[in-house]
C-alpha cells in the first residue's frame, strides 16, 4: 500500500502507465488511423500542458497560445517544405502564386534543419518574451492580458493571410510529404512520428512535475493567488510569470512543429482565435490545475470534436458552448476536482482530523 | 490635399464604427469589470433583428428607423438574461467571466445558423443611404458613414447626458467610484448592475443595426469586430467614456493611414504593436479613475 501513498512512487507508477498505455497499448488496439488521430490529440495535449502551468497554476489566462503553435507549426513546415522541393528550388506553391523570382531571405535560413529545429522552440519562446516581458513588467495583467493576447493572435492570422505569396494566405503550408528523409505516406513512418510525439508528451509531463514541486511552482501560485503579497515578500512577480508564459509558449511551439508531420498541414484556420481558446477549453474541463488533466482534457475534448462533430456539426458547436459555461462556472477545477471531492467526502465519513499539511497540499491544489 | 482629406474621414468613420461597438463595452466592461464576449453576438442580435424587420416592412428607410429601438430592446433584453442567469453568480472571477460567455457566445452564434442559415443575408439600405455626399471636386463620402458618424455622436451624447443628469446615471457613476459606499449609502448595486447591463448591451443592439449598412449579417460578425472593441476599452482606461471615445477616432485614423501607406494586414499588426507600446506607458489606459488601491 505504500507505494499507492508515497507521492513520489505514485509519480513514478503513474509515468510508468503511462507509458504503457501510449507506447504498447494505443498501438497495439488502434488501426493506423485511429492512431494517428491519437498523435493529433497529443500534440494538442501538450499545448494544454503548457496552460495547465501558465493558466492553472500561474493564473494567465492566455488566449493566444494558437500564435506560438502557429510559430513552431510554421518553422517546421517551412523546412519540410524546402526539404520537399530540393536543394535550391522554391515550394510549389510559391511557383504557383508566381509573384517571386526567388526564395525570400527570411525561408532561407529554415533549410537548414538544425536552425528549423531549434526555431520551433526559441522562436515561440522569443515571441513570448518579448510581449511578456513588456506586459507583465508594466502590471498589465488578468483580463487585460487575456484579451492582449487574444488581439495577438488575430493580428498573427492577418498578417499569414495578407502575406499570401510567402506563407501560403489562407491555405496555409500543405502537402508535407517528407520528415527528415522519411516518406510520411508511409503508415510504418507515421506511427514513428507518433512514438516521437508521445514520447516528447511523457519528458514535457515530466518535467512539468518538476517545475510545479519546485520552489518555482509554489511562487508561481502565490503570484496568482496574492500578487501583492508576493512582491512584498521581495519577489518579483513579473519574472515568475515570465517564466511560466515562456515556458507555455515553447511547449505550444514543440507541439505545432510535431503536428505538422502528423498531420501534414499548417494554415491559418489551426491557430487563430478560435483554435486558441479552443486549446483553453480542453484545459478546463480536464481540470487547470492538476499535472494530468489539461492532457485528458484536451485528448477527451479533441476526441469528442471528431467524433460528434463529423455526425452532427451544430450539436457540437451548443455542446461545446454548453461545455464552457457548465465547466467554468460550476466546476472551476475542472473534472480532476471531482476525484478530490469524491476522496474528501470519503475520508469525511471517519472524523478523523486532517493533518494541516495536507489541507495545504490540497488548497494549493485546488 | 484630397488624397489627405479623404484619408482623415476614412480615418474618422471607422473610428465612428470602432466606437458604436464598443461603446456598450465601455459601459459593461467599465462599470462591472465584467468581460461579456458575447457582447459582439448581441450587436449581431441587432443585425438579424433589422434583416427580420425588413421582412416584415418593406420599406428600407422606415424598418431601419424602427429598427433602432427594437434592436436595443432586443439586445438588451438578452444582455438582462445573461447577467441574470450567469454573470451574477461570477462577479468576483473576472477571467471565468470570459470564457463563460465565450461558451455563450458560441451557442448564440449556432442558433443564428441554425434560425437564419449559415450563409450570410443582406438588408436593402434605403436610397437616401446608398448614394454619397460630393464635397469639392473629387472628393465624395458614402450617405451611410454619415449617417454613422451622426448616429455614433448621437448615442455619445444621449449616454453622456444620461449619465450626468439622471438619477440612474449619478448611481451608476457612484458604483462605478465606490461599489462598497454606494451600497452602504443604500443604492441597489445589484438593480443598477442590471440596468447598466441593459443599457450597455442594448447599445450593441444599435451598433448592429448600424452595420447592417456597411456589410453583410452573418453568425460569425461578432468574433471579428470584438477584439477590436476591447482594445479600443482597454486603451481607453475603463470606468469613463470619453477615453474610449478618443482612443476609436486615434485608432481610426492610425489603422486608415497606415493602411494607405502600407496594406491592410499590415496595418493590423502595426495598430497591435502600437497598443501594445502605449499600454508600457499607461498600462490603465488613457484615463484612469484613481483609486487608492494596489494597482
Amino acid at each position: 500500500m505504500s507505494a499507492l501513498t508515497n507521492p513520489r512512487a505514485r509519480a513514478w507508477l503513474g509515468f510508468a502507465l503511462g507509458a504503457v498505455v501510449l507506447f504498447a497499448a494505443a498501438p497495439a488496439l488502434l488501426t493506423d488511423f485511429r492512431l494517428s488521430l491519437l498523435a493529433k490529440y497529443l500534440c494538442f495535449a501538450i499545448v494544454a500542458v503548457g496552460i495547465g502551468l501558465a493558466w492553472g497554476r500561474g493564473g494567465l489566462l492566455t488566449l493566444g497560445q494558437g500564435v506560438f503553435f502557429g510559430l513552431g507549426g510554421y518553422a517546421m513546415a517551412m523546412h519540410l517544405k524546402l526539404a520537399d522541393a530540393g536543394e535550391g528550388n522554391m515550394p510549389d506553391f510559391m511557383e504557383l502564386y508566381g509573384q517571386l523570382d526567388e526564395l525570400p531571405s527570411w525561408w532561407a535560413p529554415f533549410a537548414n534543419p538544425v536552425f528549423a529545429l531549434a526555431a520551433t522552440v526559441l522562436l515561440p519562446m522569443l515571441v513570448a518574451f518579448g510581449l511578456g516581458s513588456l506586459v507583465f513588467r508594466r502590471r498589465v495583467r488578468g483580463a487585460y492580458f487575456a484579451i492582449l493576447s487574444q488581439a495577438l493572435a488575430a493580428a498573427m492570422v492577418i498578417l499569414l493571410i495578407g502575406q499570401q505569396g510567402t506563407t501560403g494566405g489562407t491555405n496555409g503550408l500543405t502537402d508535407i510529404e517528407g520528415f527528415f528523409g522519411y516518406d510520411l505516406d508511409d503508415p510504418v513512418n507515421q506511427r514513428m512520428v507518433y512514438f516521437i510525439i508521445a514520447g516528447v508528451l511523457l519528458a514535457l509531463l515530466a518535467l512539468t512535475r518538476q517545475l510545479m514541486n519546485s520552489r518555482y511552482g509554489e511562487l508561481l501560485v502565490a503570484v496568482r493567488d496574492s500578487e501583492n503579497r508576493v512582491r512584498f515578500l521581495g519577489y518579483n512577480p513579473a519574472n515568475v510569470k515570465l517564466v511560466a508564459y515562456v515556458v507555455a509558449a515553447g511547449m505550444a511551439g514543440l507541439a505545432g512543429a510535431l503536428f505538422v508531420p502528423a498531420v501534414g498541414i499548417i494554415s491559418p484556420a489551426l491557430i487563430g482565435i478560435v483554435p486558441s481558446i479552443e486549446f483553453v477549453i480542453g484545459v478546463a474541463v480536464g481540470g487547470r490545475a492538476a499535472l494530468l488533466g489539461p492532457v485528458l482534457g484536451a485528448v477527451a475534448v479533441a476526441w469528442a470534436k471528431t467524433a460528434l462533430s463529423e455526425r452532427f456539426p451544430g450539436t457540437w458547436t451548443y455542446l461545446q458552448g454548453a461545455m464552457f459555461v457548465l465547466v467554468v462556472a460550476f466546476l472551476p477545477g475542472g473534472l480532476a476536482s471531482l476525484w478530490g471531492m469524491v476522496k474528501r467526502r470519503r475520508e469525511a465519513a471517519p472524523p478523523a482530523p486532517e493533518s494541516t499539511e495536507r489541507v495545504l497540499v490540497k488548497e494549493v491544489a485546488a | 490635399m484630397t488624397v489627405i482629406l479623404g484619408q482623415l474621414f476614412t480615418g474618422v468613420s471607422i473610428g465612428a464604427v470602432l466606437l458604436l461597438i464598443a461603446l456598450g463595452l465601455a459601459l459593461t466592461f467599465g462599470q462591472m469589470n465584467v468581460i461579456n464576449m458575447a457582447h459582439g453576438e448581441f450587436i449581431m442580435a441587432g443585425a438579424y433583428t433589422t434583416y427580420v424587420l425588413q421582412q416584415t416592412i418593406t420599406d428600407a428607410g422606415l424598418s431601419l428607423l424602427v429598427a433602432l429601438p427594437i434592436a436595443f430592446a432586443v439586445a438588451g433584453a438578452m444582455g438582462v438574461l445573461l447577467e441574470w442567469a450567469l454573470i451574477r453568480r461570477l462577479y468576483t472571477r473576472p477571467l471565468d467571466t470570459l470564457l463563460v460567455t465565450w461558451g455563450v457566445s458560441l451557442m448564440l452564434q449556432q442558433l443564428a445558423r441554425d434560425v437564419f442559415g449559415a450563409p450570410n443575408v443582406q438588408t436593402k439600405a434605403p436610397d437616401i443611404l446608398t448614394e454619397s455626399t460630393s464635397l469639392g471636386a473629387d472628393l465624395s463620402i458614402a450617405n451611410s458613414r454619415l449617417f454613422i458618424l451622426g448616429l455614433v455622436v448621437l448615442a455619445v451624447a444621449a449616454l453622456t447626458a444620461a449619465l450626468k443628469f439622471t438619477p440612474l446615471g449619478r448611481r451608476i457613476r457612484a458604483v462605478v467610484q465606490n461599489r462598497d459606499l454606494a451600497a452602504v449609502s443604500g443604492i441597489p448595486t445589484a438593480r443598477v448592475d442590471r440596468l447598466t447591463f441593459f443599457i450597455g448591451s442594448g447599445l450593441a443592439g444599435v451598433a448592429g443595426v448600424a452595420l447592417t449598412l456597411l456589410g453583410p449579417i452573418g453568425p460569425t460578425m461578432g468574433t471579428n469586430i470584438i477584439i477590436d472593441a476591447f482594445l479600443v476599452v482597454v486603451v481607453g482606461g475603463i470606468g469613463q467614456l470619453k477615453g474610449s471615445v478618443i482612443v476609436a477616432f486615434v485608432l481610426g485614423m492610425l489603422q486608415a493611414m497606415v493602411e494607405y501607406l502600407t496594406t491592410l494586414s499590415v496595418a493590423k499588426v502595426i495598430v497591435f504593436i502600437a497598443i501594445v507600446a502605449f499600454l508600457q506607458w499607461r498600462p490603465q489606459g488613457l484615463f484612469t479613475l484613481r483609486t487608492r488601491s494596489l494597482a
